[in-house]
């Protein structure tokens, strides 16, 4: 067995595995702590407020992005960037057929390096905001850079990848996306998940009270 | 840190909190939204970084997948009492819980609602700032964070009547409504009885005060002290069904309409006999039910600051400004105004806390721009008797002669006296 088979292979079997358990635990737990019912007469629906909360906070409200835009234009074109990259990148749904079978529309090349220019750019604008900006460096720890720096090597590995045509390269990307799927769920890296949870909780107290926040 | 602080800091950890500590990115985007950031640019003072002990708690004894962290040496170290005391100033002087960061996260993150819980730990370890020791020794004495006696209360009704010409009926069973005071208007805005004793004989409304529960300030909610604000709800509870009202008004304050309408059951583990109303409410419902026709209206150019617990967290949002609409003939709003307006500075115990007078005037220089951004602003109608204390005393510091009005002082005296009076009623 060639490193890179080991690599596609049991170690990526076992990173994934780790992924996987490793997140459900972790929400599992936060939500197992349960919360008391609300005695209080409610105004409005705690269901929709959960709802409304998820979406409202993906819109940034006009008087905060005047002060937060950097934030906001890098922040979402890292996340997109990145998730385009990773669902319609032509060897990851070629990965993901390997697997299960499944497989969709691809980006052509040019949009592939579109998505990964705007997963880059909004990757390091971040990053340098949070070795930089006052505020950041007074909250940002170990993890939120071991994160970034993973997330990046992750994504630069991939575009030395692209080719496909040498397998050395293609075995570094797949040992740093075993290496990333191992330390998400101990990581910060798991809001991908426990923003529904937190926004939700938010939505629901304020929908009860028939505000949306 | 003592067994008892820990003990309490991670008992307020629910799913919601763990969601909340679990969800936060170390964006900063919080202390853009926050007056005290904004007014000093000190990051000490950004929102989630706050809640440094609470988070290193967590981690250590309540998060998931911490034994494994564990045996890797991952875990956080054990939060002593020595940063409780250092935390004090950025638990309690530096924070209104006012809610505006949660605005503006990207997860959503209740961050006030994390402080007040956090604050139960400081509390049961007594590391208070000494103005909120103050308070609750006079609390506990006599029920009111001022020291308002039964007896002082009596004596200034007796002085509204006499200098006003009303009745302001006391203790009456079977009164459809039992208004509730703040020690503030009691002793600094009295004719907000007064007020209340025209707009609800104009209503045709049965009303009473308890000389058993005239306090609405809750200084257990704003100090994070459960069991204090479970007695001080109780009182208030106990005297309404006593007294056999229906409903029990909330007045213009904010965090006592949070306390007793959305804490309040939830504290004393039941749902009320009555129903907690709002001021601003009920003056909308007697509006919209033609029962307060307005007359004319006050023709000087005025605002509206939204107190952060009645309004971003506590739902009042189009109530007082229906009624505004009726009372002013030249209403105008400030820059975010409503749900991201900004807070006064001097909220969650922050204005009854002498060492924090400082910053909480700092951060009202944030109130003072809105106010400067309107241009020719004559009063500012500020709808919560702290808020309105914080405002009298900043605009004197920045030298602003714009005047401070109660709302309900506003609507009766725009009302229409009578029939013939009225536009609409």
């Amino acid at each position: 067995m060639s490193i890179l088979q080991f690599l596609e292979g049991p170690m990526f079997y076992v990173a994934f595995a780790i992924f996987a358990l490793g997140a459900v635990w972790r929400v599992a737990g936060i939500v197992r702590l349960g919360r008391k019912a609300d005695l209080a007469p409610p105004k409005g629906s705690a269901v929709a407020g959960w709802f409304k909360g998820n979406l409202r906070h993906f819109v940034p409200r006009g008087i905060f992005a005047e002060r937060a835009w950097m934030h906001l234009v890098a922040g979402y074109g890292f996340h997109l960037g990145l998730f385009v990259l990773f669902f319609f990148g032509a060897p990851h749904v070629a990965f993901i057929e390997r697997f299960t079978g499944l497989s969709w529309t691809t980006l052509p090349r040019w949009g592939f390096i579109i998505a990964a220019e705007f997963a880059f750019a909004g990757l390091i604008v971040l990053w340098v905001r949070r070795i930089s900006d006052p505020v950041m460096r007074q909250i940002s720890d170990r993890d939120d850079h071991a994160g970034s720096w993973l997330t990046f090597l992750v994504m630069l590995s991939g575009i030395m990848a692209m080719e496909q045509a040498h397998d050395s390269l293609r075995a570094i990307h797949m040992g740093l996306v075993n290496i990333w799927l191992i330390y998400f769920p101990f990581s910060r890296l798991m809001h991908a998940f426990t923003f529904a949870l937190a926004r939700g909780a938010t939505g629901a107290s304020y929908g009860r009270k028939g505000m949306i926040p | 840190m003592s067994d008892t602080a820990l003990t309490t800091l991670l008992d307020q950890v629910d799913a919601d909190i763990a969601a909340y500590l679990e969800s936060c990115v170390h964006c900063g985007l919080c202390a853009e939204a926050c007056h005290f950031h904004l007014a000093t640019g000190d990051p000490k003072y950004t929102p989630t970084y706050k809640l440094t002990p609470l988070v290193r708690a967590y981690k250590r004894h309540k998060a998931p997948l911490r034994a494994i962290k564990g045996m890797l040496g991952l875990l956080p170290p054990e939060v002593t009492e020595d940063e409780l005391r250092e935390w004090e100033d950025l638990v309690y002087d530096s924070c209104t819980m006012c809610g505006r960061c949660t605005l503006v996260c990207p997860m959503g993150i209740d961050i006030a609602g994390t402080i007040r819980k956090m604050r139960e730990a400081w509390a049961a370890t007594d590391i208070l700032p000494d103005g909120l020791k103050e308070a609750r020794r006079h609390v506990e004495e006599t029920g009111s964070p001022m020291g308002v006696t039964a007896k002082a209360l009596l004596a200034q009704i007796a002085h509204q009547e006499k200098e006003a010409g009303v009745t302001i009926p006391v203790d009456v069973e079977g009164a459809e409504y039992m208004a509730l005071l703040s020690s503030m208007e009691i002793m600094g805005y009295p004719e907000v009885m007064v007020a209340y004793a025209r707009i609800f004989s104009r209503a045709g409304i049965s009303w009473t005060i308890s000389t058993e529960a005239y306090e609405a300030t809750n200084i257990g909610v704003q100090i994070g002290s459960g069991p204090l604000a479970r007695k001080l709800v109780q009182k208030i509870v106990d005297a309404a069904e006593k007294l056999g009202v229906k409903h029990v008004i909330s007045p213009e304050c904010g965090h006592a309409y949070g306390a007793l309408r959305w804490a309040g059951p939830n504290l004393i583990g039941r749902p009320y006999s009555f129903e907690v109303v709002h001021i601003i409410e009920l003056l909308d419902r007697l509006r919209s039910q033609r029962r307060l026709p307005p007359g004319k209206a006050d023709g000087r150019r005025i605002t509206l600051h939204d107190p952060c617990q009645i309004v971003r967290r506590g739902g009042l949002l189009r109530e007082p400004r229906r009624l505004l609409s009726d009372s002013c003939a030249d209403f105008v709003e400030m820059k975010g105004a409503g749900i991201t307006n900004l807070c006064c500075g001097g909220g969650g115990g922050v204005s009854a806390n002498p060492r924090a007078r400082t910053l909480q005037t700092a951060a009202f220089g944030e109130k003072m721009k809105q106010l400067d951004e309107i241009g020719g602003v004559e009063a500012v109608v500020v709808p919560c008797a702290n808020c309105r204390g914080v405002f009298e005393d900043s605009l004197f510091e920045y030298d602003s002669d714009i005047e401070v009005i109660g709302l309900s002082e506003l609507v009766a005296e725009t009302m229409a006296r009578d029939a013939a009076d009225g536009k609409g009623g």
